[in-house]
């Protein structure tokens, strides 16, 4: 019998069976960042330890970084302290570290790929739940807390368990203005936050097959929110050709020698899988989450849940809190409600492709009046590239303020914060109750298309009544 | 056994009602702008326990009678959301060594279980009885036996599970992975041996 991608590049990374029965599992290539690496280095310290491969460690900084402020000290004391203890910690401990004046800082999980650094076959960590989005390439990524960054320093493995694997294929096609953020947030919507709790998703079908590589680290990103620690997407052509010339990738001959090596990790056709699940493309639409949790989302031309509608006490209970937060109506159109911010970026959707695609949309429109828009690049090499095409002015004359590379308002550890109760069209990742910086603030979880729909018309819109697809 | 050893949680508890609670309600992110762990307790549930303004809201985090609690009693998917080990830790800085759900995602699970948290499961009906009982005798003392997976209480005890490797590591007091795997340093150089993306 076959074995799944997930099956190798675990067996290929397994160190030993540990004494409480969980594997020992070598971390191929270790990401780290300001919020959650410095106590790891501390622990390091504290036990006279050294980091035993810094080669295959790689760091950057993203959540603190303030994207309307480009030197340094930074207004905030205590995120340019974060700044230079990363800085400090790399020096000292020999690691690469894509730092502002690098021209390659941004995003963690849209630095790894666009360097090279992600690739197929190989286990990726770091302390960051988001990590699942490397699983795009075929590798086996995901979040660890502090403990786990400080053993893969010391170590260059952590304690795991093997989880199962859970095949979602999304088979037919996509209508027009339904994208991956459409897809993964249906998933969620459909499996649960929970549901993936043991599982590594593996996403295919025709779908899938036809994504780019960007496309599928948008829906990656977001396994998390369905529980899934792991997701991945098996390694095909379209991988290897975005691959190809990236810096930390083989070049020439040992190229073409690593890609026969990627290829043979995908998923044998005879494969077991522990679960399928197969999706209608043509059933996905426009989704948007009109609560506190990224599975509480509905397509755009539904009605927000009512209280009663919820099948157990618990799931009353949630729709209850959720409405009371969001200050919505069981029973309401999520349409037509009035947002105050539409922020455009993160690691789910600050990529060259959104910005481009917006921007294709955007083009002589105008952000209504009263909506703070922001298009947040995920890095510098994206905010580069799209500078040269001109997406920057695009942008700015519809009336968003084009920022520098970072998290910004995806988490609020920086200045980008909701204020008060103001309702954000987002095209981040979580909806939770205070993400976006302010405890009262309200979170609808989008495409950027969406996003860009709601920015210009000021509410909730369906974007294939706003624009021509 | 060595003096890690964690056989049995004894203590009062505080339900914290809602299924799905993540960790940037456990510690919303502004807090996390720190280079160490310290003092992180003080800002455990920060938003649920504070208005905007800076005063308490009603809650059973706020209330007196649970003021000695040291176990949290949870809804399903607890802990869901990010991987920042800043969850566990405020909740242990803040004086709580065990939380019972009745579901928990996976890296706070992990996150709390290398810190020597526990963190164990009962069903909805046995939380809902154990929420009750704790409401009207707040004094009441909650024991989570490890050996015998009961959590009792008074004269009530309900069953709880734990993942196996969990159990052993905090029976043994070995949740802390990292001498185990140090001792593991010749295996790795074979394994890294054998993946060429390493060497290169």
């Amino acid at each position: 019998m076959g074995k799944t991608l997930f099956e190798k590049v675990w067996d290929a990374h397994s160190v030993k069976t540990l004494s409480n029965g969980q594997t020992q599992l070598l971390i191929g290539t270790h990401l780290i960042h300001e919020v959650t690496s410095p106590q790891a280095f501390g622990m390091l310290r504290e036990r006279g330890l050294s980091v035993r491969f810094p080669k295959r460690t790689f760091a950057t900084v993203d959540h603190i970084v303030p994207t309307n402020e480009a030197v340094e000290p930074y207004s905030d004391s205590l995120a340019q302290g974060m700044i230079e203890e990363l800085r400090n910690n790399c020096v000292e401990n020999d690691i690469t570290f894509f730092d502002t004046n690098t021209g390659h800082q941004g995003i963690v999980h849209i630095v790894g790929p666009e360097q090279g650094i992600t690739q197929p076959g190989t286990t990726i960590a770091c302390g960051d739940s988001h990590t699942s989005t490397h699983g795009a390439f075929g590798a086996i990524a995901f979040g660890i807390g502090t403990s786990q960054v400080r053993d893969v320093l010391a170590t260059q493995t952590i304690a795991l368990n093997e989880l199962k694997v859970r095949r979602i294929n999304v088979n037919g096609k996509l209508a027009p203005g339904v994208y991956a953020k459409d897809v993964i947030l249906h998933i969620i919507r459909t499996l649960g936050t929970n549901g993936g709790t043991g599982f590594a998703y593996e996403y295919g079908g025709e779908v899938f097959d036809g994504f780019s590589m960007e496309e599928r680290m948008t829906v990656c990103n977001m396994s998390i929110e369905g529980g899934a620690r792991v997701g991945y997407v098996n390694p095909d052509d379209i991988t290897f050709e975005y691959l190809k010339g990236r810096k930390y990738c083989p070049k020439d001959a040992d190229f073409d020698q690593a890609v026969e090596c990627w290829r043979n990790f995908a998923s044998d056709a005879d494969c077991q899988y522990d679960d399928v699940v197969t999706i209608n493309a043509s059933e996905i639409q426009p989704t948007v989450t009109w609560g506190i949790t990224p599975g509480q989302g509905i397509g755009i031309n539904e009605c927000i849940p009512t209280i009663e509608s919820g099948e157990t006490q618990s799931a009353r209970a949630s729709i209850a809190e959720a409405l009371d937060h969001m200050s919505f109506e069981g029973g309401s159109e999520l349409k037509g409600k009035k947002i105050d911010v539409a922020f455009l970026g993160s690691c789910t959707n600050g990529r060259l492709s959104d910005l481009k695609e917006v921007a294709h949309y955007l083009k002589g429109k105008k952000v209504a009046e009263g909506v703070k828009a922001i298009v947040v690049p995920g890095s510098q090499v994206v905010a580069k590239i799209a500078k040269s095409l001109g997406l920057d002015e695009i942008f700015t004359e519809a009336g968003f303020e084009w920022r520098g590379a970072g998290c910004s308002m995806c988490l609020a550890m920086n200045p980008d914060k909701l204020i008060g109760n103001q309702l954000c069209a987002s095209s981040s990742n979580r909806n939770f109750k205070g993400r976006q910086g302010s405890p009262t603030g309200r979170t609808l979880l989008m495409s950027p298309i969406m996003v860009a729909a709601a920015a210009i018309t000021g509410e909730v819109s369906d974007a294939r009544e706003i624009f021509e697809f | 056994m060595n003096e890690n050893s964690i056989t049995k949680i004894e203590g009062r508890a505080v339900f914290v009602p809602g299924d799905d609670v993540d960790t940037d309600r456990i510690i919303p992110a502004r807090f996390m702008k720190c280079i160490t762990f310290d003092g992180l307790g003080e800002f455990l549930f920060y938003d649920v326990r504070y208005k905007e303004d800076g005063s308490k809201k009603e809650h059973n985090l706020n209330d007196e009678r649970f003021s000695e609690a040291t176990i949290i009693v949870g809804g399903n998917n607890f802990g869901c959301g990010s991987s920042r080990e800043h969850a566990p830790q405020s909740i242990q800085k803040a004086g709580f060594n065990a939380v019972i759900a009745g579901s928990f995602a996976e890296i706070f699970f992990g996150n709390s279980t290398n810190l020597g948290v526990v963190c164990v499961v009962v069903g909805d009906d046995d939380r809902k009885q154990i929420a009750d009982l704790i409401d009207k005798q707040p004094e009441l003392v909650v024991s989570i036996d490890l050996e015998a997976l009961k959590v009792n209480i008074g004269e009530y005890s309900f069953d709880c599970l734990i993942k196996q490797d969990a159990r052993k590591s905090l029976l043994e007091g070995s949740f802390d992975a990292l001498s185990e795997l140090l001792e593991g340093n010749s295996e790795v150089d074979t394994v890294v041996s054998g993946l060429h993306y390493i060497n290169d």
